[in-house]
Parts: C-alpha cells; sequence; structure tokens
C-alpha cells in the first residue's frame, strides 16, 4: 500500500490517489499526534503510516461497572436449583396450598389442575406406566408425569406465579401450593407438611427421564 | 422570516415548488393534493411530506400473528421477506409473562455467584466495552410444531417456521464482562434470567460464554424493540431462542445447571424410547422453501423457488431442491454472503407444466449434517416429540395451480 503509494507520488500517474494523499495529509493535521509507542516511533513518517496499532487493551478495564451490594443481590437471588440451594426458610400445607390454587390458581389452570388453554395442565399422572410422550402426542405434560425435580417446583411458582402477580407470594404460601400440588398428583399424601428438607428428599416420577442431549452434528440424524 | 417561507411565498408565485428544497406541505398551492393510495398518476401532483420514520407503501401490510397474546408466539410473516434480514417491526415474538417495559435508566445487570467480584453493570457501562455486530438467526425450538404435530394443508410459511428471525446485533460479547467480575474455575454453568413477570430463567455451559455469546443492546442499527429484550438481551448464536434470555438482569455463575422449569418440563424433547432430551441446544439444519407456497394459485411456465436455509451449527453449505416429491434433487443457487448461524437465501428456476408437483427443500450444513426427510424424523423423535422440528418441508401444486401444505410428506 504504502509503496504502491509513494510510486504514485514519483510517476504522477494516478490522479486519484493523489487526491486522496492530499486528504489523508489534511485529515493528519486535525488528529491529535499519535501516542508514541516503541518500535513504531523509529519507522520513516510517510503520508499514509500515521495510523498506528489500536492501543492494547487490558484482560479487565477495572473502571466499568461497579460492585454489587449485598441488598442488590439478596434482592434478585431467587432461584432455587435441583438441588434446592436457594430455598428459603418456611413450610407449607396441603389445607393451605387448596385455598390458595382456588383462589389464585384455578382461573387459569382449573380448579383440578386440569389446565384451561393455552394455560397447562398441572395434575395428572396418566399414563401410569412408562414414559411414552415421544411415541404418542395425546399425554399432557404435568407435574406428576413430567417434572423432574421438586425443588424446582418452589422455583418456578415462586418467580412466575401467580401469572398476574408474580412474585407477591409468601414463602409458605409457595410451600403450601407445592404441598397441594404434590399430593394432588399422588407424589406425597395431604398430611406432609413441605419445607425445604421435604423438597430435597422428595423423588419425582418423571426424575430419571432425562438424557443429555447427544446431537454432534455430522452425517447422523439424531 | 425563515428560508423556508421565503422559498414557500417564491413558490406560490412562480409555481416552482417542486423544484425547491424544504417545501413544507401546508404552503403548497391550493387544490394540490398529495398521492395516495389508488390516486391519479403519481407523476402529476406532489407525493406527500417527510414524515419522522417511514411507513410501509399503503399496498403492503405484512403482520405477525397472533397478535395480543400474553403468554405465546406471534408469528413472523417469512413467506413476505426478501433476503436474509428481518425487518426490525415483523421479528417474531415469544414471551412468557408479556413483554416488559423498561426504562433503560433504570436497566442494571448483576453478575453474581462463582465470581471474584459481584459486580453491577448500567446499560451505558455495558456501552463502553468493545462492542460487535454479527448477524444470526434466533429461533424458537417449538418452530415447526404446526407442520408437524398441528399440520394442516392451509398453513402458511408463516404459521409453519415463522419463529425465525435474523439480522444484524450488536452488542459486547459476554466473555469481556465475565473478565470484568473474574470466573472462578469451579463455575461450569451460567444462570441467565430475564427482568420479566416470567424471570425467565435457563442454565448455560459456561464455554458457551467464552465462545460468542452476546449481550446485545441493538438489532438492524437500532436499539432492541421491547418485545424482543429491551434494553439488553442475551444472544447466544446457533441455539434455541429460549436461552436467549430477553430483558436480561441477572447472570450467575454456578457449579451445575438449576434445572427450571424451562429446562425440564419444557423445552425437553420425548424421544421414542422413553426419555427426554434436556440441554438441546443447537438448532440443527433446516430449510424452507417461502415461495411459492400455501395459499397461493400459480400458472403454468416459469417461478422461481425461493426460500430460507439455516443451521445452529455454522454455514450452510448446499441447499437442494425438488419439484417431484424428492425422487430428483437439484442444486440451488445460494445467495452470497453466506455467514455462520445465519439465514440463507436459495433460489432455484422452475417451469410448471401444469401437472401435480411437491416441492422439498433440503439443507446440509458445514458438519455434513442433511435436513432428514419427514420419515426419517418421525422415526427418529416419535410423533410426540414436542420440539426441534426441523424434517423437510414439503409444498403440494395441484393440477388447478392451487398450492397446500404437504401434511406428513
Amino acid at each position: 500500500m504504502i509503496a504502491r503509494s509513494r510510486m504514485a507520488v514519483v510517476t504522477g500517474a494516478a490522479l486519484v490517489t493523489l487526491i486522496a494523499l492530499i486528504g489523508l495529509a489534511s485529515c493528519k493535521r486535525e488528529t491529535p499526534p499519535a501516542q508514541s509507542s516503541g518500535a513504531l516511533a523509529n519507522e520513516p513518517q510517510t503520508a499514509l503510516a500515521d495510523a498506528r496499532p489500536a492501543p492494547s487493551v487490558p484482560t479487565r478495564f477495572g473502571t466499568i461497572g461497579r460492585r454489587a451490594t449485598d441488598a442488590e443481590i439478596h434482592a434478585w437471588n431467587i432461584d432455587v436449583n435441583a438441588s434446592g440451594d436457594g430455598l428459603p426458610a418456611g413450610r407449607g400445607t396441603y389445607a393451605r396450598g387448596a385455598t390458595l390454587f382456588a383462589a389464585q390458581c384455578a382461573p387459569c389452570h382449573g380448579s383440578h389442575g386440569e389446565g384451561i388453554p393455552p394455560f397447562p395442565k398441572l395434575i395428572g399422572r396418566e399414563p401410569r406406566d412408562g414414559f411414552p410422550f415421544g411415541r404418542e402426542a395425546k399425554y399432557a405434560k404435568t407435574i406428576g408425569n413430567y417434572w423432574p425435580y421438586a425443588t424446582t417446583v418452589y422455583d418456578y411458582i415462586n418467580r412466575a406465579m401467580p401469572f398476574p402477580a408474580p412474585g407477591s407470594l409468601h414463602p409458605d404460601d409457595v410451600y403450601s401450593l407445592v404441598a397441594f400440588l404434590l399430593a394432588e398428583n399422588e407424589i406425597v399424601d395431604r398430611r406432609t407438611v413441605i419445607d425445604a428438607r421435604a423438597l430435597r428428599n422428595i423423588r419425582m416420577p418423571a426424575h430419571d427421564r432425562f438424557v443429555v442431549d447427544n446431537r454432534v452434528g455430522g452425517h447422523v440424524f439424531r | 422570516m425563515s428560508d423556508e417561507t421565503r422559498v414557500s411565498r417564491r413558490a406560490l408565485l412562480t409555481g416552482a415548488a417542486l423544484t425547491a428544497g424544504g417545501v413544507l406541505l401546508e404552503r403548497l398551492p391550493l387544490g394540490a393534493t398529495p398521492a395516495g393510495p389508488a390516486s391519479i398518476d403519481p407523476s402529476t401532483v406532489p407525493g406527500t411530506a417527510t414524515t419522522a420514520t417511514s411507513a410501509r407503501s399503503p399496498f403492503e401490510n405484512p403482520a405477525r400473528t397472533p397478535a395480543g397474546i400474553l403468554t405465546g408466539p406471534a408469528y413472523s410473516p417469512i413467506q413476505e421477506f426478501s433476503g436474509t434480514i428481518t425487518p426490525n417491526d415483523l421479528v417474531f415474538e415469544r414471551h412468557h409473562g408479556g413483554v416488559a417495559i423498561i426504562d433503560p435508566k433504570q436497566y442494571k445487570l448483576l453478575i453474581h455467584g462463582l465470581v471474584d467480584r459481584s459486580m453491577v453493570f448500567t446499560l451505558e457501562d455495558l456501552k463502553r466495552f468493545p462492542s460487535v455486530s454479527r448477524v444470526h438467526f434466533i429461533e424458537c425450538s417449538g418452530n415447526g410444531r404446526n407442520g408437524y404435530r398441528e399440520a394442516k394443508p392451509g398453513h402458511t410459511p408463516q404459521m409453519i417456521d415463522g419463529l425465525t428471525s435474523n439480522g444484524e446485533w450488536t452488542g459486547v460479547p459476554l466473555s469481556l464482562v465475565l473478565r470484568e467480575v473474574g470466573v472462578k474455575k469451579s463455575a461450569t454453568w451460567f444462570l441467565a434470567e430475564g427482568g420479566d413477570a416470567a424471570k425467565l430463567s435457563r442454565s448455560i455451559p459456561i464455554e458457551k460464554a467464552w465462545d460468542d455469546a452476546l449481550l446485545v443492546y441493538a438489532f438492524n442499527g437500532e436499539p432492541l424493540r421491547p418485545a424482543n429484550g429491551y434494553p439488553m438481551r442475551l444472544l447466544l448464536p446457533g441455539f434455541e431462542a429460549n436461552t436467549c434470555v430477553k430483558w436480561l438482569r441477572r447472570i450467575k455463575l454456578v457449579d451445575q445447571p438449576n434445572m427450571s422449569r424451562d429446562e425440564t418440563a419444557k423445552y425437553t424433547d420425548p424421544l421414542p424410547d422413553g426419555t427426554a432430551r434436556q440441554f438441546s441446544f443447537v438448532m440443527d439444519a433446516k430449510s424452507i422453501i417461502t415461495r411459492p407456497s400455501a395459499p397461493s394459485r400459480i400458472q403454468r411456465g416459469w417461478h422461481e423457488i425461493s426460500g430460507l436455509a439455516w443451521t445452529g451449527r455454522g454455514k450452510i453449505v448446499r441447499v437442494d431442491v425438488s419439484t417431484d416429491g424428492g425422487k430428483q434433487w437439484f442444486a440451488a443457487e445460494l445467495q452470497e454472503p453466506i455467514l455462520s448461524k445465519a439465514h440463507t437465501r436459495f433460489r432455484l428456476m422452475w417451469e410448471w407444466d401444469g401437472r401435480s408437483a411437491t416441492l422439498m427443500s433440503r439443507a446440509v450444513d458445514e458438519t455434513g449434517y442433511v435436513q432428514p426427510s419427514f420419515a426419517e424424523f418421525e422415526a427418529g423423535r416419535g410423533p410426540g416429540t414436542d420440539f426441534h422440528f426441523n424434517h423437510i418441508r414439503s409444498w403440494i401444486v395441484r393440477p388447478d395451480g392451487v398450492i397446500e401444505y404437504g401434511v406428513g410428506v
């Protein structure tokens, strides 16, 4: 590039190039002097050699963003994982859950958790045997037949329900709704008090059904 | 007296309004009516005035459907698009708790968990990082359910595959932001969570963060539309769109996946062997002919068969087109540039002879993956499978020229 433009200046044959050089020279006058940096400082200065490599940037800028406060983390750190990390103190009962469900959940999910489309069915163990959801489309997926962890039932209700007012439920309310839904799905009995420890110890019917993706591209369809 | 007023007076006097720049509509001579739809010869009257934002031609009315859905999809009219870029106002929508409206001045992103420093970034903070712009598709993994489990002859490309959109995203590589907080070696996944009513959360392997994950704030040159995550969303190129969490407010570095609702009860793929495939992030190669397609009726003679192909595993290398239901295949022309994890436009000229025809397209990606036939897909995944429907799509051309979706073909 530099060699070619020098030749153009020398021969005067490339008028367009000359105009471009004049343009660049005038730009150069308006540009603040580039930072002197090592090896490049000894390079011969020509009209097109004034653009230096961009300065290297640090791995960490250190001046963008700020430390989070404990209060900020506490307010948003709502997730409960499969192991039950994040479950709060509190406890819930079937009776309280049934009352809450009728008032706050049944309008969308039906009084028996049967689902009012487009809102999903929540309660039901059919089919009793196997896990035929891939072979047949007729079975609705519920908490009883398709949800692999009791702990994350708490997580989902707590973060997203009830639909018109997500996040409005007290931990005891959420535990109670989980107690109701697990009992209606015949996973615990109605006398079971649900708290963090209870949820960690429940093994859901669909627990062993999930397998990690084995598709990798290539010629084989999976 | 402003220049405009002077020009306008002179225009009124001389009738030279159309030669003067900056003429305001209300200062035109009386009786001059802007041209409207189905108006008189537009070369004989002044056109309409400048506007703050462009409206479409009154003769064009592309629309997503259905509208008014709080938790569900609105399909993009892909049969009405040319090229590969989706117009911003027609990008598909899928929400789980409605569209969150977020004040960018109030926006903040919290990154915590297995990090050296828990940090908060404002939108302005994130825009100070080095930005990148990349063209990628984003596709709901439920896209294609209407062509498989709920197939109907009258389905259009919009109803079958309208949950995919493509364009130029601008943002900051997540890897740069993670270097700022310092990720501990024990962090193997990260949880991404939205600030919408669903507080949608997904667990993502940390490798994707170091690879090509972006925190994006713009699409096709302007800030994201609220329906697509304004002011900030996660973009995981090639991954199912549910993982590209909109209205992103929190990233938590963790040492195990959370097993949240949308990676267990939903967005898993039940298989015929009695299991359900989980963390099926990547969208496999897929294509659909968008023209001609239902519900059009074609005449005999030459037609351009045109459509879109894409793969979450890199570039599309070939698209084959058949007009006889897959007995013979022809190599379609691919529009350059072919970009990785982006929609690719394909074309093939075809002379219809008036006999029944079945139009199909078959995409091949750079890993050698070939888009499966309907039969192969159904055998492998089962009739009840629930996501990642990427079998070959067919259009049946009847002898009268009417085109229908090929259910189960």
